[in-house]
């Protein structure tokens, strides 16, 4: 079977270039690919992700995640080990967080 | 008659006061501006005080230099704000203000308290912020008696005020502690929440090597959970703990409590603001400007002063009936003060990250792009010059509003 990743477009450091070609099957792949097993508790903070980026055009800071959903900042980085704000990023389809410049 | 408050006299507010009192009928509309403080700070100028390159004193002026005569100024706390009844309640005098039209342009500022441990035992002895002033004085007051150790430059989250100011004291940092014979003797350690020091592609290949070339050691990624005065050491979420002997924190910025209080914020107290027009998103007759919104611009007073064309067109406008104009692209210039004299300059939009070349004109420009410069540090140092002298009384600064690629290799 072919992999659902296969034809999706990534940056140079494995973010999706087309934020609205994601899908729940591409996020699920995304995570395998980047060690994480997802769990309901990680679909908490991905949803969440989506949402704020349907609604503000960019990725939630690890503040608006924690202030808005029920996972803390322990938990999220037990959920996304090493960086919960870029691999969240990542696996929602999202843009690299970045500064100006 | 009607009225045009405006709550803050900034950058933004004091800008928008000149600019409406010469735009409004003056039969017709009575503006009226509330501050709480009655000094006018230079805020750029917080980056030279602690290295001693600026006195104090030359980054401070009284507000009312800046306010023409034609303008109410009340020196007051806001008690609150009712953006529904269109009414403004005063700490003084419980005084109520019932607007026609409101700028808000309270700005943004730092919140020590967000980080566990900060503000204890250490604060102001060898952890300090130089995004207050009186913080960059006492800051300046250590660092005369410094003679070595581990500094550790720590930014909380973002968004900040001036993002690229942190990296200009790391810079000055080291252009400091060489300039007294002691730079041998210091480590400078940048740790920042975000995956680099230069996170845009072109930046990040232009300037990559920047810090490691000064002896600066970047800790990207470091998302700070605690810091521990007696241990002298600073935490992240993900385990790194950096010992210092001088912390210097760029704390959690946050809008003004009252705009948590009056429901108008986001997480941060930053007002949901429709990025190209500057209305708010929920009230009409609301305006915001600066470091207060949310727009995912760079908080900073050259952001505010390209806003402000855009802001004032609108408001005229929106008095009319006429239809707004989505007019503001993001544009922001900034000098980045990069030690021994000279400094770069970044010049971006919404869309467009910032790239080298040459502004504002092509070839001869005379200021390059994503580059260190004399002519750029010259800039920067003139700049405060035509904050206190142009910017502040509305006057037109020699920068175009409207961002262009003219100059700049993509």
């Amino acid at each position: 079977m072919a992999n659902v990743l296969d034809s999706v477009k990534f940056d140079a450091d494995g973010y999706m270039e087309d934020a609205n070609a994601w899908t729940k099957e591409i996020g699920e792949a995304i995570a395998k690919r980047e060690g994480i097993a997802i769990t309901a508790r990680h679909w908490v903070v991905i949803d969440y992700a989506r949402n704020e980026w349907k609604t503000k055009g960019e990725a939630p800071t690890l503040r608006n995640i924690t202030k808005n959903t029920d996972v803390d900042t322990k938990e999220l980085y037990s959920l996304f080990p090493g960086g919960p704000g870029k691999l969240a990023a990542k696996v929602a389809g999202l843009k690299k967080p970045t500064g100006c410049i | 008659m009607k009225t045009f408050l405006i709550l803050g006299a900034g950058t933004g507010g004091t800008m928008m006061a000149n600019r409406l009192l010469r735009k409004l009928n003056s039969s017709e509309w009575k503006i009226i501006l509330i501050d709480k403080d009655e000094q006018h700070y230079y805020q750029p100028g917080f980056l030279f005080v602690p290295f001693g390159y600026y006195k104090p004193e030359v980054v401070v002026k009284s507000k009312r230099k800046f306010i023409p005569s034609g303008i109410e100024f009340v020196i007051s706390d806001i008690e609150a704000i009712d953006p529904a009844n269109s009414k403004v309640t005063l700490t003084k005098d419980k005084r109520v203000i019932n607007y026609d039209h409101l700028l808000i342009a309270t700005g943004t500022d730092i919140h020590p308290d967000e980080i566990e441990g900060l503000t204890g035992a250490g604060w102001r002895k060898n952890i300090f912020d130089f995004y207050t002033f009186d913080g960059a004085v006492a800051l300046h007051d250590f660092l005369t008696k410094f003679q070595g150790g581990r500094v550790v430059i720590n930014i909380a989250e973002m968004p900040i005020k001036c993002p690229v100011a942190p990296l200009e004291f790391a810079f000055l940092a080291d252009y400091y502690f060489k300039q007294r014979g002691i730079r041998n003797k210091v480590d400078l350690i940048y740790t920042t929440p975000l995956p680099g020091a230069f996170t845009k592609p072109k930046a990040a290949s232009v300037l990559g090597d920047f810090l490691s070339r000064k002896g600066i050691h970047v800790e990207p990624d470091f998302a700070v959970s605690t810091v521990d005065a007696k241990k002298n050491t600073i935490s992240s979420w993900d385990g790194r703990e950096i010992e210092y002997d001088l912390l210097v924190s760029v704390p959690t910025n946050m809008g003004a409590d009252v705009i948590g209080r009056a429901g108008m914020g986001d997480d941060l107290n930053f007002i949901p603001t429709n990025k190209n027009t500057l209305q708010s998103l929920k009230w009409p007759n609301v305006w915001v400007i600066g470091d207060a919104t949310n727009v995912p611009a760079s908080k900073a007073g050259a952001t505010v002063h390209f806003e402000s064309d855009v802001l004032l067109d609108n408001i005229i406008r929106a008095i009319r009936g006429e239809e707004l104009h989505p007019g503001y692209d993001g544009h922001v210039s900034c000098f980045i003060e990069s030690g021994f004299n000279k400094g770069m300059l970044i010049d971006f939009s919404y869309d467009v990250e910032p790239l080298p070349g040459m502004y504002p004109l092509p070839l001869i420009g005379p200021m390059p792009l994503l580059k260190e410069s004399w002519l750029n540090h010259l800039g920067k140092m003139g700049f405060k010059w035509m904050y206190w002298n142009l910017m502040l009384h509305g006057l037109s600064v020699p920068l175009p509003t409207k961002f262009s690629m003219l100059g700049k290799r993509p």
